[in-house]
């Protein structure tokens, strides 16, 4: 039972770390992007082909850089775009990907995946046991990936992603160089979703094309509405609560025998679909609100009592 | 249309489809004073002013700016330039807050990059603190600041063009444009619209007016461009201009 919650656990890190990269390009900066599944797949490739010749950690760190930089080509290509165009643009994107990795079996060993992907601290991995340090090397990625992010949103450079979410003329009329900084967002969602996917290869030791599906993305929308849009920490609360749902109406089938299994796990999906549909109507800004600096922080403090 | 002229448009035009919406239109903002655009509906004030500050790219003519060629140039680089402007339609942030939406506008933030955002924190916060300090005297001068931490999304149509306005006071502009400043907005708040630009107009902050509100412009205004049909139809003071038959002519429909 405590093996299955770690791997509960390590897969929520994943989702986790998809939602907040999604939270910064769809969440903050408005900027739909329908092809999440594909940045995790470069990602999680870029990772399982050259973490057994350059380390784990130089791998991560190539799996960032190369999504970041597609992302950034991405965008520059079709930033310009209305909302409705990105998205299709977005979709288009993932479907390439997914098709490159299955037909280039060169590179990706295409249906077949790639095994043997070695784990980070594999050494101290077999003293204590994988599983436990591998939460914990999770727990630590994600819990980088949520400061540096978050410090993100609060500062001006969030502010002005969220003011381009409301309103990009205006905020080009303030002198905000909008192409530019979306570009920008979209690169560092990117790069967090690159490493999202080299958690996940680390974690599987073994990626095919399979694991990249476009529900990983829908997950991640899922996530970021249910946490409210913006806010990483109900990003958080939301990528645990929907992993909570899918995992554990599993159980369900023990309680549940008119229906049998297969049938279960699409009333499971349609209880997510639901729920997120209550959640709009009940509480259209998700769990938490987004983060906003209050007049007081800002001015010293003879001035508060004003 | 001397030499000195703050902001001059050359033969401007412009046309959307079939519509010519400029059509060689010629006039210039003289510095140090207020200078309005009216006309009536559909004579092309709005598209003059949006080709004045890089939000549309002219077909043919020049917009100079202080003597410099600004035509080309990207709207993002007016405000660096010290041109403002605000909306007709209030279009705020809505999801700010009023004091977020003040915090935005000043230029060459540092915080607003990638890296810095997150390891020139120091160096950004005290940017805050300098701009929180003007935004707050701002704030007061407009009477919002009790509002500060409010959505601005829930502001009453008057406070939204006092928070525009705000909003562009902080880039600390020679020019600033403003797109019917007193459309949807209370009699009592208009009358502080006025007080604020004579004001700033003190201050040696020029101001360039589309406006409806003929008490508005008769207030404020030193100087009255009239357009008709994509040109400039009749310039002079207001009262000059409001006796011109060719303008009553314009606003009533008449050929002239």
């Amino acid at each position: 039972m405590i093996a299955y919650l770690i791997t509960i656990a390590i897969l929520v890190c994943i989702a986790a770390l998809v939602g907040l990269a999604l939270n910064l390009q769809w969440g903050q900066a408005g900027l739909v992007n329908f092809g999440v599944v594909g940045f995790v797949a470069i990602g999680a490739y870029a990772t399982a082909l050259l973490a057994p010749q350059i380390g784990w950690f130089p791998a991560m760190l190539v799996a960032g850089a190369l999504s970041a930089i597609l992302s950034a080509g991405l965008a520059l290509l079709s930033i310009r775009l209305e909302e409705n165009y990105l998205a299709i643009v977005t979709i288009g994107f993932g479907e390439v990907v997914r098709l490159v990795i299955l037909n280039e079996g060169w590179l990706t060993n295409g249906a077949l995946g790639i095994p043997d992907i070695p784990r980070p601290f594999a050494a101290l991995g077999q003293t204590i046991g994988g599983d436990t340090v591998f939460i914990v090397f999770a727990l630590a990625l994600v819990a980088i990936v949520f400061v540096l992010l978050e410090a993100m949103a609060r500062s001006p450079f969030g502010r002005v992603l969220r003011a381009i979410r409301d309103d990009a003329t205006v905020t080009s009329a303030l002198g905000k160089n909008v192409f530019a900084l979306r570009v920008r967002a979209f690169a560092v969602g990117g790069a967090v979703m690159g490493i999202a996917g080299a958690l996940q290869a680390f974690y599987l030791t073994y990626i095919d094309p399979g694991q990249f599906t476009p529900i990983v993305t829908a997950y991640a929308f899922m996530a970021v509405i249910a946490g409210g849009r913006g806010s990483n920490v109900g990003l958080l609360i939301g990528a645990c609560s929907i992993m909570a749902l899918l995992e554990g109406t599993r159980f369900l089938k023990d309680f549940v025998t008119v229906i049998d299994g297969v049938q279960l796990s699409a009333v499971r999906l349609g209880m997510i679909g639901a729920g997120i549909v209550l959640l709009l109507i009940l509480r259209p800004q998700g769990l938490a609100p987004e983060p906003k600096r209050r007049a007081a922080d800002m001015l010293p403090q003879e001035n508060r009592s004003v | 249309m001397t030499a000195g002229s703050l902001l001059e448009v050359r033969d401007v035009a412009k046309r959307f489809g079939g519509l010519a919406a400029l059509d060689g239109c010629s006039l210039a903002l003289e510095a140090g004073q207020v200078t309005g655009l009216i006309g009536p509906n559909g004579a092309g004030k709005s598209t003059l002013l949006n080709v004045m500050t890089g939000l549309v790219r002219a077909d043919q003519g020049s917009v100079l700016f202080e003597g410099r060629d600004v035509t080309a140039v990207s709207a993002h680089r007016f405000p660096t330039l010290g041109m403002a402007r605000t909306f007709q339609i209030v279009r705020e942030l809505g999801s700010l807050t009023v004091f977020e939406n003040l915090l935005l506008a000043p230029r060459l933030q540092t915080g607003e990059g990638v890296v810095a955002s997150i390891f020139s924190r120091r160096k950004w916060w005290a940017q805050e603190s300098g701009n929180a300090q003007k935004a707050k005297v701002l704030l007061e001068r407009v009477g919002l600041f009790q509002l500060a931490d409010h959505p601005s999304g829930g502001l009453s149509g008057g406070q939204k063009k006092l928070l525009d306005l705000a909003r562009a006071l902080l880039l600390e502009p020679k020019l600033i444009l403003l797109d019917e400043p007193g459309a949807g907005v209370a009699p009592p708040l208009k009358l502080e619209m006025i007080r604020l630009i004579r004001e700033l107009k003190a201050e040696g902050v020029s101001f360039g007016l589309v406006e409806h509100d003929m008490h508005f412009v008769g207030e404020l205004c030193d100087h009255v461009h009239v357009m008709a049909e994509g040109k400039r139809l009749v310039s002079g003071t207001f009262d000059e201009v409001s006796k011109d038959r060719r303008v009553v002519e314009a606003y009533l429909g008449v050929a002239a």
